[in-house]
């Protein structure tokens, strides 16, 4: 970096959980509903209301501790974290501040260039979300809409540890991907489902002390993130080069322009005033959660990666495009339930022809109309040499379109070589007793008229003999 | 023993409470008093004593991640002096 | 005074009603003709006459413990389509969508609802003189507070409107007002009640209570609130007793302690008379006192008025004037849309208290105030957990002394906090507790209080019975008759 300055990033990640109720609510956490009809007397915060937590949160905020190999606490606390703001309809956010039920672990991150590298967390925490303002359809007044407002969030916190843009890119995505896989997120970005805040600061050189901070506020998106980041680097470079002082903040992303500029309006001298919260007992774990929890870990992204690899003898490209999403690895190992022995072939169609058609209907990997099992049986044709690979693809379009399974469609449209002996024999031998005259030339030594005979089984099966098989059984068959 | 105006302004921000200056004046000297009077928990030694935050170590009453509720939308809007097209209304905020 | 009547208390209108000699139709029309002849306690803030009369006919073929008993909810507790103000500007003309559990099942247990009772604003207050209805007044004499923040309740029942009524109790406010209006006063035990639809003032103190003439009613009214409950989180999953079931136990052994600090200065000696009197009733009837000292106690006043406030700051930001209640109009921005919502919405007091909870919950001040209350509360809780090593029950005044009179201390909040110096270590505690009536001082009545341990309010009920059957000082109303 420029004038020997190292930056210094630390990512707040907002992962919202897939629960279908709020975490301190029985409303539904569904996305899209019309304004408030998803907002309960809790939600908006009714005199006389309480929360009471969503076990099923806790049991996915225990799930990602556990990838990440972080500390659990059995007993965690619930805080509030108390300001005034439109959205946040009790006046205070229940969160968790000096208990939080997560903390430690590392998230492992591969890099653009394919480094490895491990970014270590703070912490984990629950936390109900905030409402939504709406601008712009109100003349001279802003739209509360409280549908959003409590549904859970984990709040996850690395180390100021970062040191790159691209890396803190990186590791968003590698934290997407992992919360994904967990199933405790459905990753949805447009849908605010992962959000995050980057705290950004500038120093010269690792071993200065760290420099003031910015805090760009809730980026949606891996390349806003990266271009917020990058942005925010410069402009404090600049800042402290030109002998001005970085000034402890929040500040907006401007996606259209790239920049990023102070929030104003947000109260700038923060005092949440955090304390427990009084409506809720601590958190204790239930009996057994944790064990459970263990024991139903799935193997993670990377485990798979390096499996893939070694065991399958895939690619690393294979391994890693199988690895991007759970749905897409689990997909592909039930392919390979059904045609043992056949990674290669099960990993070019999973994320070839596969993807192709799941990527055009709108669809993810386990979706659609063709199943891990159906699709095991068409590359079973092709193994068994049914089918060549581009009448296979054929047949895929076939049952996509609901025609039925490989086979059905081989023998409804006629497509599959005949590579059974007993059919071609029966064929070959129809051929032959209708021709004695060019069977007596061939064995006279007419080469020539062996062509002749391939092409008369080829008519007589309508093309779909194999050719192959077909030459070796005629030989066979003239030979005296 | 009053609480200085700097102070009673700050907390009267924070609470977002508009005082009046009798307010003001009064809720200084009262808090001033109150404070005071708060004081007498620093005479004893609490060191090692954990914080007791709630009366009865109770369990944690978790609850099953199910949709009990309802869109009550059209009676909890009623209850507010500002609403218009399913949205409560406040003044302009500006970000 | 005069003596109470049958149908003046709960288990004797039961009674009756079983007997067939009243309906429950006449008892809602008796007690709502009460409320009319008492007007100038102040203690009604709004009479439901059209649905105490759909309950009582509802109540005819009840088979509910409570079917067809005229009642009064404090005005904290959200009753469905029935305003609920917390006698707060801030509150005025809120009409809950909800019930609170306990609006819920006295309901189901066929309880009549003629009304809501006046209270200082969101509990704050131990004279009901914070009230956007103006104070509520004393039966005994209406020149004196009926003490707070259940004063309209108290006020209610020992006039003889309703044999009970609901209270809230975060500091004394069940068993203040009924020491200081001769009745019997329940706060059970945190958790035993569900706190939810009860408008919350300091989440981890407040608890549901009754308020009634006897001991033997607060059973029926405890048997019918008490239980687990889906909706609040801090409401205990313990099965609950047999409170009325219980109510003959007797104090033969009954070991009583007498705590030297509820004896302490400040304490009207003769307040201080009448509850030793009292103690020796329950001594003459077999239980055993014997002296026992909390020494934390007199850091309860300064730890709860730390951690109340506190609370109460958190508590009531959700009164902004957005989605409910009272909103000021015409406004220029956000800022101060809240900010003058919130000044006119609140009186004093309730202010005086959120800045005081704002303060200590403040940057710089958590630890020397916040932190530092939490600490003596452990302290406090610890010296009961250990005086229940060796008794059974705990006992002293419920008050300083007799109700005072209104505007006494209207200006010296200090005074006013002064008032629950023997009532807010129980919150703090998070124990069940009880006010008996104790012969009167001066003409106005004192109350005995009765401390149990976590879960006992059925031997606290008991030992209230007991003194109940042997002593009358329960059984006068005020007034004519005398």
């Amino acid at each position: 970096m420029s004038g020997g300055w190292q930056a210094v990033i630390g990512l707040e990640c907002h992962v919202q959980l897939m629960t279908r109720s709020k975490m301190f609510s029985g409303a539904s956490t569904a996305y899209g509903a019309e304004p408030n009809t998803q907002a309960c007397g809790v939600d908006v915060a009714l005199p006389g209301t309480l929360p009471v937590p969503n076990g099923e949160a806790v049991r996915m905020a225990v799930r990602f501790g556990l990838a990440v190999g972080a500390r659990v606490r059995e007993v965690s606390v619930f805080a509030r974290k108390n300001y005034f703001y439109p959205d946040l309809p009790k006046g205070y956010q229940i969160s968790q501040y000096e208990e939080p039920i997560v903390e430690g672990g590392t998230v492992r991150v591969r890099g653009e260039d394919g480094r490895a590298f491990d970014v270590p967390l703070v912490r984990a925490h629950l936390e109900e979300d905030a409402g939504k303002s709406v601008h712009d359809a109100f003349h001279g007044s802003t739209g509360i809409d409280l549908n959003r407002a409590g549904t859970p969030l984990l709040e996850v916190v690395t180390e100021p540890a970062l040191h790159s843009a691209a890396d803190a890119a990186a590791y968003m995505k590698a934290l997407h991907q992992l919360v994904v896989w967990l199933g405790i997120c459905d990753g949805n970005l447009q849908e605010g489902s992962f959000r995050c805040d980057a705290n950004v600061s500038v120093r010269r050189g690792a071993d200065a002390p760290l420099g003031t901070r910015a805090e760009i506020k809730n980026v949606n998106s891996f390349r806003f993130v990266e271009k917020a980041i990058e942005y925010e680097i410069e402009r404090q470079i600049r800042e402290l080069e030109a002998g001005r002082a970085i000034v402890q903040e929040t500040r907006l992303y401007d996606e259209t322009r790239h920049q990023t500029r102070s929030m104003r309006g947000k109260e700038s001298a923060h005092d949440y005033r955090y304390f427990p919260d009084p409506d809720l007992p601590p958190l204790v774990l239930p009996d057994g959660l944790l064990d459970a929890e263990r024991a139903a870990l799935p193997e993670l992204p990377e485990a798979r990666r390096a499996r893939y690899e070694s065991a399958l003898g895939l690619s690393a490209y294979d391994a890693e495009q199988l690895t991007l999403a759970r749905g897409i690895a689990d997909c592909f190992e039930a392919v390979l339930a059904h045609l043992p022995g056949q990674a290669k072939l099960a990993a070019n169609w999973v994320l070839g022809e596969l993807a192709a058609a799941l990527n055009a209907a709108g669809l993810a990997h386990g979706e659609g109309p063709v199943s891990p099992a159906a699709l095991a049986g068409l590359l079973r044709r092709i193994v068994d040499g049914t089918l060549s690979g581009k009448l296979a693809k054929d047949v895929f379009a076939a049952m996509w379109a609901g025609e039925g399974d490989a086979d059905a469609v081989i023998a409804a449209r006629g497509l599959g070589q005949i590579s059974d002996d007993g059919a071609l024999i029966a064929a070959i031998d129809a051929v032959l007793a209708a021709n004695p005259k060019q069977s007596e030339q061939f064995r006279a030594g007419d080469e020539k008229v062996f062509t002749w005979l391939v092409g008369q089984v080829m008519k007589a099966t309508r093309g779909k003999a194999n050719p192959a098989r077909l030459n070796e059984l005629l030989r066979a068959r003239l030979s005296p | 023993m009053s609480l200085d105006p700097a102070a009673i302004d700050h907390l009267a921000r924070l609470a977002r409470l508009a005082l009046d200056p009798a307010d003001r004046a009064r809720l200084g000297a009262d808090l001033g008093r109150t404070v005071a009077m708060m004081d007498a928990l620093q005479q004893i030694d609490v060191d090692g004593v954990e914080p007791l935050a709630q009366p009865h170590p109770l369990p944690a009453g978790l609850r099953p991640d199910a949709v009990t509720e309802t869109d009550a939308s059209e009676a909890l809007l009623a209850l507010s002096g500002a609403s218009h097209g399913g949205y409560y209304l406040v003044p302009r905020v500006i970000e | 005074m005069r003596p109470l009547g049958r149908l003046d208390t709960v288990a004797g209108a039961l009674a009756a009603l079983r007997q067939g000699e009243v309906g429950a139709s006449a008892l809602a029309e008796r007690a709502l003709a009460r409320a009319a002849e008492h007007a100038a306690l102040n203690a009604l803030v709004t009479s439901s006459p059209e649905r105490a009369f759909a309950a009582a006919s509802a109540a005819a073929g009840s088979t509910g413990a409570l079917a067809g008993i005229p009642f009064v909810h404090k005005d904290l507790f959200c009753t469905a389509g029935l305003r609920t103000t917390c006698a707060s500007k801030i509150l005025d003309g809120f009409v809950p969508p909800y019930d609170a559990t306990v609006a819920e099942r006295l309901d189901r247990a066929g309880a009549v609802l003629v009304g809501k009772a006046n209270m200082d604003e969101f509990a704050m207050g131990s004279s009901n003189e914070n009230s956007a209805f103006g104070p509520a007044r004393n039966p005994w004499d209406v020149a004196r507070v009926p003490g707070g923040s259940s004063g309209g309740s108290a006020a209610l029942v020992a006039a003889g409107v309703v044999p009970f009524a609901t209270g809230s109790d975060t500091g004394g406010s069940v068993r203040q007002p009924a020491a200081l209006c001769g009745i019997t006063g329940l706060k059970p035990t945190y958790g035993r009640v569900s706190r939810h639809g009860m408008i919350a003032y300091a989440s981890s103190l407040d608890q549901a209570g009754v308020l009634a003439h006897t001991a033997e009613d607060c059973a029926h009214v405890l048997a019918a609130i008490a239980g687990a409950d889906p909706r609040d989180a801090t409401c205990s999953a313990r099965p609950v007793d047999d409170y009325v079931g219980a109510l003959g136990a007797g104090v033969a052994g009954l070991r009583i302690g007498v705590v030297a600090q509820f004896f302490g200065d400040g304490i009207d000696p003769a307040v201080a008379a009448s509850a030793r009197e009292a103690l020796a009733a329950l001594e003459a009837a077999g239980a055993v006192l014997v002296d026992v000292s909390l020494p934390t106690l007199p850091l309860s006043i300064p730890a709860y008025y730390v951690l109340a406030p506190a609370e109460a700051s958190s508590n009531l930001a959700r009164y902004d004037g957005v989605r409910y209640g009272h909103r000021a109009e015409p406004v220029a921005d956000l800022a101060e849309l809240y900010a003058r919502s919130r000044a006119e919405g609140f009186g004093t007091e309730v202010k005086r208290r959120i800045l005081a909870g704002t303060y200590v919950l403040s940057a710089g001040y958590y630890d020397a105030y916040y932190r530092r209350a939490q600490r003596v509360r452990r302290l406090i809780a610890d010296d009961f957990a250990r005086a229940f090593e060796s008794v059974d029950l705990l006992a002293g005044p419920t008050t300083p002394g007799t109700a005072f009179r209104l505007g006494e201390k209207t200006d010296d909040p200090l005074a006013m906090y002064a008032a629950d110096v023997n009532t807010v270590a129980v919150n703090l505690a998070g124990l069940p507790a009880v006010s008996l009536p104790a012969p009167h001082v001066g003409g106005l009545p004192t109350g005995l209080q009765l401390i149990g341990p976590a879960f006992g309010e059925a031997r606290l009920l008991a030992t209230g019975h007991a003194l109940q059957q042997r002593t009358d000082w329960h059984a006068v109303l005020p007034g004519g008759g005398a």
